[in-house]
């Protein structure tokens, strides 16, 4: 570290005894209160955009989530807006076109979301205790999928899914063995799940390795003398120092598979089994820019930003012990 | 890198010390023992970069060899003619959407860091009322996220007529509550309270303190936050989707979605796409490579924090 004093450049003489006094006490006084205002201030761009783009618009859809539009009679006539308070909500609660999307997506995350995060943490395991050479490489090589965009994902395996472009399926014809239909309706979901995995699979990896690299090598010392064997030390020791990121990584999962859109999005001009209601964000989404119903759409969007913030919330306070957050 | 501070500094080449070294546990070189955790590791390294293979071979590629040639090799070698197609088609819309990508990415990211910078700072370093609140709501920012307000957020701007316009997708960009989640860390653990202290006895003021003390100080951090928000932007897909109809405007994502979904040309644009969807993760894996300390210090924030 350079010493204490060297950056700062000092434009203003030391307060001096005599007719400067003055000056400098009231100097002095308005730093107190520059100290004062001053965090305000380094934090109004941020808190100007969470109002613009993030309390506004939740705000805003609630207000307009309690009124629907009608058109009078034969349909005829301009469409008038009317208030129906909740109803909007009681119809997202009984519809079963959202609630087949809340159900997917819980089903994606409960098969999506483990197996992807102990592949993730096996692999952090090896690389943190087997593997020496090569690491850069495997961490760059897991990490690459996340530079690539969703969108980009979601093309790019859709041309591997298609029947007229899979290399998979082409292999498979050589080789005489069945060539799975990865678009039909029984194997789509999986699919997807298989683009969601590839993207952030190493992602994961590196968090929990840098998490198990931070460790301190001494306890593995006493572990090793309490006679723990490897697979004793990566179990009792490792995996519960690294619990914190452990929660990170499955919160962001969580909240990530909440949100699906793009790569079934992508998909649904490969697949007709892809509906306009296949989760909820597609749902969102098309009613409200299909059906142009801003109103239910809109509350739909609500429901689903509450039921994400209760998720996250609230597996945030079961596993407040351990993350530490 | 000079400014990095001595804890963060030391702390990095230990690690990369310990890197070299291969200090891990137990085992150390390769043996029969460990030769199944490199097959592992392998097989999934195979998995990861087999379809960016895909893509790379796939844009030296014509319409027909994309159907009919094994996906796996070289057919006939057609880049240079898919380049000059990718990039001229619709009177080389393309190239705007590469422009306009930078523009969301580039301009975001660095406005965007910054605004998360001086917030995370302020939090780190002065004792404030409504201090607590604000990171109540960067933190519930980070649980909900925007794409759920997507929706409202289209409606909102439409009143203020801001949709279809550069601002639409800039604006919505810039908020970044891991950005300011990430700068508080960093100010904590990166600017000392006695520099700042000093700096106030020789006289400076907070506004200097913060650019000639702390932001030289947080570069490093500044760098990984700018990262990982271009990564985002440039990902972004949903927000531009709702909020821009004017294909000048799209980012090349949109672009490409748009030429992917076209039931009437999709046949003819395959090679397009493939080709366009190859440029456009070039520069975010280059950036990658290039900045790689700084994402894998973005990715330890699971043994920050706490």
């Amino acid at each position: 570290m350079k010493t204490k004093t060297a950056p700062v450049a000092v434009d203003v003489a030391r307060p001096r005894p005599g007719p400067l006094a003055l000056l400098a006490g009231a100097r002095r006084g308005r730093r107190k209160l520059g100290r004062r205002v001053v965090p305000y201030v380094f934090s109004l761009p941020f808190l100007t955009l969470f109002a613009a783009f993030f309390f506004l618009p939740f705000a805003y859809a609630i207000s307009q989530s309690v009124f629907k539009q009608q058109r009078s009679g034969l349909g005829l006539g301009p469409p008038t807006t009317i208030f129906v308070g909740l109803d909007n909500y009681a119809k997202a609660l009984r519809d079963p076109q959202f609630w087949d999307g809340i159900k997917r997506v819980l089903l994606f995350g409960a098969v999506q979301i483990p197996v992807m995060m102990l592949v993730a943490l096996a692999l952090a395991l090896l690389m943190d205790s087997a593997v020496i050479r090569f690491r850069r490489f495997f961490r760059l090589a897991f990490f690459i999928p996340y530079a690539v965009p969703g969108v980009i994902a979601g093309i790019m395996w859709g041309f591997f899914y298609s029947p007229s472009f899979s290399p998979i399926r082409q292999l498979a014809t050589t080789t005489g063995l069945p060539a799975p239909d990865f678009l039909g309706p029984g194997l789509v979901l999986w699919s997807i799940a298989n683009i969601a995995t590839w993207e952030f699979t190493g992602y994961n990896m590196v968090i929990f390795f840098s998490a198990l690299q931070a460790i301190p090598q001494e306890i593995y010392e006493a572990g090793r003398l309490d006679g723990l064997n490897e697979v004793g030390i990566a179990l009792r020791l490792k995996l519960p120092m690294i619990l914190p990121a452990l929660v990170l990584g499955l919160l962001f999962s969580l909240i990530g598979t909440l949100q699906l859109f793009n790569e079934p999005l992508i998909l649904t001009r490969l697949s007709g089994s892809i509906t306009s209601h296949y989760t909820p964000n597609i749902y969102a989404y098309n009613v409200a820019f299909v059906d142009t119903d801003y109103y239910y759409g809109g509350a739909i969007a609500v429901i689903l930003g509450l039921v994400t913030f209760a998720f996250s919330f609230g597996f945030l306070r079961l596993t407040r012990r351990q993350s530490g957050v | 890198m000079a400014d990095v501070p001595a804890v963060l500094e030391a702390r990095r080449r230990e690690h990369d010390e310990r890197e070299r070294r291969g200090v891990g546990v137990g085992v150390r070189a390769l043996g029969p023992k460990n030769l199944l955790a490199y097959l592992a590791l392998g097989a999934v390294a195979v998995y990861c970069l087999t379809p960016i293979y895909w893509l790379a071979l796939s844009a030296t590629k014509n319409n027909t060899d994309l159907f009919s040639s094994f996906g796996l090799w070289f057919a006939h070698f057609n880049l240079w003619q898919n380049l000059r197609d990718t990039l001229t088609h619709s009177d080389g819309v393309y190239i705007r959407w590469i422009g306009n990508t930078a523009l969301y990415a580039g301009v975001g990211a660095f406005a965007g860091t910054l605004i998360s910078v001086m917030a995370g700072y302020a939090l780190a370093k002065y004792r404030f009322v409504g201090r607590g609140l604000i990171f109540t709501l960067v933190l519930g920012a980070v649980l909900v996220p925007q794409t759920t307000l997507a929706l409202p957020t289209y409606l909102l701007m439409s009143k203020v007529s801001l949709t279809n316009t550069y601002w639409a997708v800039l604006l919505p960009s810039l908020l970044n509550p891991v950005g300011v989640y990430l700068a508080r860390v960093y100010a904590t653990a990166g600017v000392p309270d006695d520099l700042i202290d000093a700096a106030r006895v020789d006289g400076a003021g907070e506004f200097r303190i913060f650019t000639r003390v702390a932001l030289p100080l947080l570069r490093p951090g500044m760098v990984t936050i700018f990262l990982f928000q271009f990564v985002a932007i440039w990902n972004n897909f949903f927000l531009p989707l709702v909020v821009l109809s004017d294909p000048n405007l799209f980012p090349i994502n949109l672009g490409l979605a748009t030429w992917n979904f076209d039931p009437a040309s999709h046949e003819l644009l395959y090679n397009l796409i493939v080709t366009g969807a190859f440029l456009s993760v070039l520069p975010l894996i280059a950036m990658f490579l290039v900045l790689q300390r700084y994402w894998r210090a973005g990715l330890a924030f699971g043994s920050v924090t706490g």
